[in-house]
């Protein structure tokens, strides 16, 4: 009786699991052998892995998902860690989440208003007598619209973990003498790790993938593999291409996992 | 055991919901009812009063439903489910719809308009003897240029482009056919070539631009050069039309050497079920009254030539958008490539936007 009773919890998971994620997956990884000839299986991925184009665009899109995933760390744990010290930190915390509840197109566009040749960044450089510059269509630019975007996913993470943190070893470790620093780099810090890896995991994927800010804010000017399955979907209508690399970039996606897996407790996965 | 059947009970409402939700999208995919007439067109693509005179003159109601691409359309039409009755494709997705057994023919016994088209956007290669489309616009690809940054009538061959005084100030628009097109028909190609090494040097002479292009964008083109933020762009006539609307500096030119041109065309789909509306709508939008309050109204050329007169004396002899006899004989129409073709064009495409 037990069992069953266990397995019939399990049904509406258990559904939704075969419904919204196997199969899709599934479907995925069928197309992904069918080219435009409906040729031999494994053909996609022979174009891709023998192609400069694709290997470079992912070389590309792993060195922007790196550095995105770096910039937004650097910015998100001291946030993090401030946020969890002050006084009314729910509702600094809320100012935080705040911009999820946005669009991303809508904060593109904006900044293509703050950027832009007549935008407010440029009045204020040419106010400060440094003219106008391109900030439009730069590396630049779309590392950091990315990384504002990015920096919600990373910080709640970690402020759970510090949340997790209990404040007994801080104590102790500072009553023993340790210094600051060192309570912050052998206590805090490899404490709240499983929040840095949560955070990683939620920043890196999807910056894997980007591809509307790469047109707005890029101008094309960045490509990545987002930019590549876009156009396999819609102009090229070579569903088999653009299958194959959502099926390499689940691969990276389980590599990544794999790399910033924890077995013990993990900080939390607020989302 | 209670909380269970709950569960269940929920996730079949859903399931439920769910059905009952993709069943109405389905069915309003084009309503069936009988004073009807279901047009799938591009966003924006026709004055909203000539939906309301149609009716007040046949009674007949037209449901309008958009698409924002070609492709985006086909798929739609292939998987079925859907009542359109016409459609709006451009020239080589007439072609690919042929292909893929998707039109009905039309039949010309019931057309009255036909004579008030210009015959040269008749009998054209994608469609012989118009037996599946009629003309709806007509547009070309060229150069939009700022004369605050450029000296009016200075720019007007592809070539020009490629000048180290462009440098960092060229938009292009977002599109592999048309930026590899451009290219093609700068070096004297055909912009329908199949010829891998053609493209391949095509692909080299656009890399050579990149120092140049500031931006590789879609739509907001049009916002950014109605703002001043580049000197030049590559872009359809349609969209120029719109800019030069907002921004009195902006000018439009098609190169002479060559440039495509693309014509919008009615069609009726296998789905369709109107026939008397559908063929009421034929001849009305064909009336020289109609296509030119059309015309004027969306700002694209407009195929019928009695329209055409009947239009405002700068429209008519606007030569950015009517261009001349001399630059319209170079201009080409895109062939449907075959699906391996069209990948060749998008990866070389690819690589020219990979390149910095």
């Amino acid at each position: 009786m037990t069992n069953r009773k266990n397995w019939g919890y399990f049904l509406p998971y258990g559904l939704w699991l075969v419904l919204f994620v196997i199969a899709p997956v599934a479907l995925i990884v069928y197309q992904s052998f069918f080219n435009l000839d409906h040729q031999l299986p494994l053909n996609n991925y022979a174009t891709y892995f023998q192609s400069g184009v694709y290997l470079k665009m992912t070389a590309n899109s792993i060195w922007y998902a790196l550095l995105i995933t770096l910039f937004t760390g650097i910015i998100s744990y001291p946030t993090a860690y401030v946020l969890h010290q002050l006084k009314h930190r729910q509702f600094w915390l809320l100012l935080v989440i705040l911009p999820t509840w946005i669009n991303i197109l809508l904060k593109a566009y904006a900044f293509i208003g703050i950027f832009s040749q007549a935008g407010m960044a440029n009045n204020f450089l040419r106010f400060i007598g440094i003219g106008p510059h391109q900030l439009l269509f730069t590396n630049a630019s779309f590392i950091f619209v990315a990384t504002y975007i990015q920096i919600p996913f990373m910080i709640l993470p970690i402020y759970n973990a510090l949340d997790d943190l209990n404040p007994a070893y801080v104590n102790a470790s500072l009553d023993l003498g340790a210094t600051r620093w060192q309570t912050f780099r052998r206590v805090i810090f490899p404490l709240t790790l499983p929040g840095v890896k949560a955070g990683v995991q939620a920043v890196f994927i999807p910056s894997l993938s980007l591809f509307m800010l790469t047109r707005l804010i890029g101008g094309n000017k960045v490509i990545t593999l987002g930019t590549a399955i876009e156009e396999h979907f819609l102009t090229t209508m070579n569903w088999g291409m653009g299958s194959t690399i959502g099926v390499i970039l689940i691969l990276a996606m389980i590599i990544v996992m794999q790399l910033t897996n924890d077995h013990d407790q993990p900080g939390g996965f607020p989302r | 055991m209670k909380r269970l059947l709950t569960i269940v009970a929920l996730l079949l409402g859903v399931c439920g919901l769910l059905a009952y939700t993709s069943h109405t999208l389905t069915t309003s995919s084009g309503s069936t009812g009988a004073k009807v007439l279901n047009l799938y067109n591009w966003g924006d693509y026709i004055d909203p009063q000539l939906l309301t005179k149609f009716q007040k003159e046949t009674g007949y109601h037209v449901n309008v439903e958009t698409f924002d691409s070609n492709e985006a359309m086909f798929t739609k039409l292939k998987q079925g489910g859907t009542h359109y009755d016409l459609t709006v494709p451009s020239d080589y997705m007439v072609s690919k719809l042929k292909q893929a057994h998707l039109l009905q023919p039309i039949d010309r016994s019931r057309l009255t308009g036909l004579t008030n088209y210009d015959p040269m956007f008749l009998n054209k290669s994608y469609d012989p003897g118009n037996t599946y489309s009629l003309p709806y616009f007509w547009g070309t690809l060229g150069i939009i240029y700022n004369d605050r940054f450029v000296k009016p009538g200075s720019l007007t061959h592809w070539s020009q482009l490629w000048s180290p005084k462009y440098r960092d100030q060229i938009m292009l628009i977002d599109s592999a056919r048309d930026i590899l097109g451009m290219a093609l028909a700068e070096q004297g190609h055909s912009m329908n070539t199949t010829n891998p090494a053609t493209l391949r040097a095509a692909t080299h002479k656009l890399n050579a631009l990149s120092p140049n292009v500031k931006a590789v964008v879609a739509d907001e083109i049009k916002m950014y050069m109605i703002q001043d933020e580049a000197a030049v762009a590559v872009d359809w006539s349609g969209e120029a039309a719109e800019m030069l609307s907002h921004n009195r500096h902006l000018h439009y030119v098609v190169p002479s050497e060559g440039s495509n041109l693309w014509i919008d065309n009615l069609v009726i789909p296998k789905s369709a079920q109107h026939y008397t509306a559908i063929y009421a709508f034929l001849n009305f939008m064909s009336r020289p009254d109609n296509a030119a309050q059309n015309a004027e109204y969306i700002g694209y050329a407009t195929p019928n030539r009695r329209a055409k007169a009947l239009l405002p004396k700068t429209l008519r002899n606007d030569r950015q958008f009517y261009p001349t006899r001399q630059t319209t004989r170079h201009l080409q129409i895109y062939r449907d490539l075959s699906p391996n073709v069209v990948q060749t064009y998008n990866d070389r495409y690819l690589e020219f936007k990979m390149h910095h």
